[in-house]
């Protein structure tokens, strides 16, 4: 880091909780929600924005974390994995993921089911054309995605809109 | 046991470690806290081959805050303890390959660590390299040994000269296939904590902690109760994870004697694609001959393997290869003579196939060739070739199993509409640029460790009875995606007749859990599994033989719980501790090749269906059919899963995935320019399986996780060949290739 960049104090809403810290601007995200915030959940696959693993919610939107500097996030709502089960009940489609084995090794795992999630939120019944394409930008190397495909065809079986 | 007492095998239950997956719970090695740890790097070599000269400190960095390791600071042997002593931890004079480690660096900082880390200096004395296979065999440079050559194996069945004097037809071939990268997305990473009291514990992510833990008694010269090797979950391994990780544990663990604190190393992507070992590059020539009718007489096959600058597995890798070049068919007369050698790329290891989807890529493709020779459909020549029950394999092994490869043929064929998608396509291709094409691919896959490898691991299992009524699971068996949590939860509650969740899975860590031996070579279900199942089964006898627990009674998981306490109360532990022993009558000979090379085989047809642009030339595979025979399928969605992840990277081996060399070096070592297939590019895979039990598996069940990258490959470019018209003898099919080998055939035409 240069000498005459400062850490700044960013305020922005994680997982529905308020937080407060202290970052260098050009922090990546992914770095302070793992570091500072110690929601490992979010994982590094690649650090180039090409795997998706550490893919979160800012905004509603599905993001590399890997990719946007944390001075980005400041006043945003962020939605990482350990946001999405509301306490023991997992979502809709955290459950379909481990009825149809959509989880292997489970590093892609969370940054799936958040860009599954993201999915979701965009399309109520996406066809497979749709949920191959949303789910296009995060890299699976031991499903072959179909039970992934799977997963995301039961989630949008399941009753309510749990998600 | 009989099948009506199965609750649990044969049933898809919910993957034990599941919910910590998707909720993001799982803690994979970067995930562990360790407080006041220093981040650990490791500094290069630039150049394939040299001495080295110097080593300096640039200006600019307070060196005085840093931990600096070499290989002076190693306190016991500087080799990576596998079959040869040749691959150092940390090179002192010179270097064999590019990206080899030389220093490591630690520091709280991971910033100020980069900087340190680009600051070191090294000043070499090149020496001439060699980069390929040819060149190796060439010998226009001898880099290891007399002559390059780490193993060769000779295999001889009948007599290949007499049968190829006497052929109506030979038909020769050579086929190569590239290196590929396991690309787990975790990429590699260890924690450390060491000093002379307490010894050495490491925690990553690895398929093999007692591969580890031998690393590092030879590393630092410690006993082995000293040594502590811990699994955290792994984000998938595919034999990438096999042998590769007692290094980083051997740095993180130098840094950590040496600074006194926890030490972190995690490759970023780059470092791991450009310093971890990849699949082995082959080269493969064919000399069959057959009759006129299209029977086998004569198989002579060369089967070569690129690996890398050092030894690392390399002669076990070949041994698969060589055992799996003649495939699932009957031949009388086969000579296979097999090499792999030295070149001064990074050494190359084990990935998920282990050599068999190198040499069964070349048998398919060449079987292609044939059977056009012979004026035979393609699967009507494997037909009258495919071993039956009673003959012997290459290796002069008697099949005794029921196989039944007509029929596996024949319900792939059917499943994927072959006969008449070859007269559609046939028809519709002409004056079209999206030509469609199917072929296929028939294969096995020996189980277990080759030959005598099983008896010499007599790996140990040990099943641990509560006070509660749960039974612990003791193994070194790592859970690496494929489920081995799962279907050891699953053959051990059917076999004491508990529910699936009273079963529970230790860690793996040597200071904790017997060596059951590594996790690789598809032996993880059928050979420890079976240990899994005797050691349950022994729990539940030492309560019938002490007459707390009726024997072929029926009880509710309180009586099981209250004859467990009742049990530990009065007698202690209630452990049972199994070891693996051979099946009687198993007789392998390591010198003349030949044998029970495995003792049980999974078998396979595989057909794809591509679509070829003549445009742009890129295939794209429309359908893919995976037929096999696998014994009892212990969880089918796991099995699926396996089956299906295997393809998808077998589509890559076949398509896309290209490592570049430039001097030796990855040259596209990023996800960006090395492409693995994404779920845009793969169709949906349909697995199919036929059950046939296996004596030697639990329940029945045989091998099956490498499988599936053997058949993959040689079907997609069969079904290449069938679309575009042309001849293919190497892989990946990227479209400059298929570029390439169009304008040859239109080249020969005009």
């Amino acid at each position: 880091m240069a000498d005459d960049v400062v850490k700044i104090e960013i305020a922005c809403t994680v997982n529905g909780e308020s937080r407060r810290f202290r970052a260098w601007p050009m922090e990546r995200l992914l770095d302070v929600l793992r570091r500072e915030l110690k929601l490992t959940g979010t994982k590094e696959g690649c650090g180039e924005g090409e795997c998706g693993a550490c893919a979160v919610l800012l905004d509603g939107a599905l993001v590399n974390s890997c990719l946007v500097p944390v001075a980005q996030a400041a006043g945003c709502e962020i939605l990482t994995i350990e946001g999405l089960a509301r306490g023991e009940q997992l979502s809709a489609i955290q459950e379909a993921f481990v009825e149809c084995g959509g989880a292997q090794c489970g590093i892609c795992t969370p940054g799936m089911v958040m860009a599954a999630a993201a999915l979701l939120e965009r399309e109520r019944q996406p066809g497979e054309r749709q949920i191959r394409a949303g789910l296009s930008g995060n890299l699976c190397r031991c499903t072959g995605y179909t039970k992934i495909f799977e997963a995301v065809v039961r989630a949008c079986q399941a009753t309510g809109v749990r998600r | 046991m009989d099948s009506a007492e199965h609750k649990y095998l044969g049933h898809s239950v919910l993957r034990k470690e599941g919910r910590d997956k998707v909720t993001g719970r799982a803690r994979y090695v970067d995930d562990l806290d360790f407080p006041g740890a220093l981040h650990g790097v490791t500094v290069r070599s630039d150049i394939p081959r040299g001495r080295i000269r110097k080593i300096e400190f640039g200006a600019g960095i307070p060196w005085n805050e840093f931990i600096v390791v070499t290989a002076a600071d190693i306190p016991g042997a500087n080799y990576v303890a596998l079959f040869e002593r040749d691959q150092p931890f940390l090179a002192s004079d010179g270097v064999n390959h590019s990206e080899e480690a030389i220093v490591l660096l630690a520091h709280p900082d991971p910033y100020l660590l980069e900087e340190a880390r680009r600051a070191v200096r090294i000043e070499y004395e090149p020496l001439p390299a060699i980069f390929t296979l040819d060149e190796s065999l060439a010998g226009k440079e001898i880099i290891w040994g007399k002559d390059n050559v780490f193993k060769s194996y000779h295999l001889e069945k009948g007599d290949v000269e007499a049968a190829l004097a006497r052929a109506d037809l030979i038909v020769e071939g050579e086929y190569r296939t590239a290196a590929q990268e396991q690309l787990y997305i975790e990429p590699q990473g260890m924690v450390a904590i060491a000093n002379p009291r307490d010894g050495v514990t490491v925690w990553g992510s690895l398929q093999c902690p007692y591969y580890v833990q031998r690393a590092l008694v030879a590393l630092f010269n410690l006993p082995a109760e000293k040594i502590r090797v811990v699994q955290a979950e792994t984000g998938g391994g595919f034999g990438g994870k096999e042998e590769y990780p007692s290094m980083i544990a051997g740095h993180a663990a130098l840094l950590a004697w040496k600074s006194g604190k926890p030490v972190k190393i995690i490759y970023d992507r780059a470092e791991d694609m450009a310093a971890t070992t990849k699949r082995h590059p082959s080269r493969t020539r064919h000399r069959t001959a057959v009759t006129r009718d299209g029977k086998l007489l004569a198989m002579d096959i060369d089967f070569a393997l690129d690996g890398g600058a050092y030894a690392t597995l390399s002669s076990v890798v070949l041994s698969r290869g060589t055992i799996h070049a003649a495939g699932p068919y009957s031949c009388p007369n086969v000579r296979i003579h097999s090499k792999v050698v030295a070149t001064n790329l990074p050494p190359q290891g084990a990935f998920r196939g282990f050599g068999a989807p190198q040499s069964v890529f070349s048998l398919e493709r060449h079987f292609d060739r044939v059977a056009a020779a012979v004026g035979l459909a393609p699967e009507e020549f494997r037909r009258r070739n495919f071993i039956r029950t009673g003959e012997t394999t290459a290796t002069g092994q008697v099949i005794r199993e029921a196989v039944d490869m007509p029929g596996l043929l024949d319900r792939a064929l059917r499943e994927s509409g072959y006969a008449a998608k070859r007269e559609t396509f046939a028809r519709e291709n002409h004056g079209r640029a999206l030509k469609k094409g199917i072929g296929l691919a028939a294969f096995f896959h020996g189980a277990g460790f080759t030959g005598s490898g099983e008896e010499y691991l007599a790996s140990v299992v040990e099943a641990e009875g509560t006070p509660e009524g749960r039974v612990r699971i003791l193994a070194a068996s790592t859970e690496i995606g494929q489920g081995t949590n799962t279907i050891f939860s699953q053959i051990a509650a059917d076999a004491l007749g508990i529910p699936y969740d009273r079963i529970e899975i230790a860690q793996p860590d040597t200071a904790a859990v017997p060596n059951s031996g590594p996790t690789v070579a598809s032996r993880t279900s059928m050979i420890v599994g079976k240990l899994v199942e005797s050691a349950a089964i022994g729990i539940k006898q030492s309560l019938v033989a002490a007459n707390l627990l009726a024997a072929g009674g029926v009880y509710t998981p309180e009586d099981f719980a209250r004859a467990c306490r009742e049990y530990i109360s009065a007698h202690g532990p209630l452990r049972a501790r199994v070891q693996y022993h051979p099946p009687p009558g198993v007789k392998w000979d390591d010198k003349t090749y030949t044998g029970e090379a495995y003792c049980a085989y999974a078998w396979a047809v595989y057909v794809a269906e591509v679509t070829v642009d003549l445009a742009t030339f890129e295939t794209r595979v429309d359908d893919f059919v995976a037929v096999q025979e696998v014994g009892k399928v212990i969880h089918p969605v796991l099995a699926a899963g396996q089956i299906e992840g295997g393809v998808a990277q077998a589509i890559g081996f076949a398509l896309y995935e290209n490592v570049i060399w430039q001097q030796g070096r990855m040259a596209n070592g990023q996800m960006t320019n090395y492409i693995m297939p994404t779920a845009a590019d793969l169709p949906r895979i349909r697995v199919i399986f036929e059950e046939t039990p296996s004596p030697h598996g639990p329940s029945g069940a045989k091998g099956i996780g490498e499988l599936p990258l053997d058949g993959g490959a040689p079907a997609i470019v069969s079904a290449i060949e069938n679309a575009a018209g042309i001849v293919l003898r190497e892989i990946p099919v990227v479209p400059e290739r298929l570029m390439e080998a169009l304008e040859a055939k239109a080249g020969m035409r005009g």
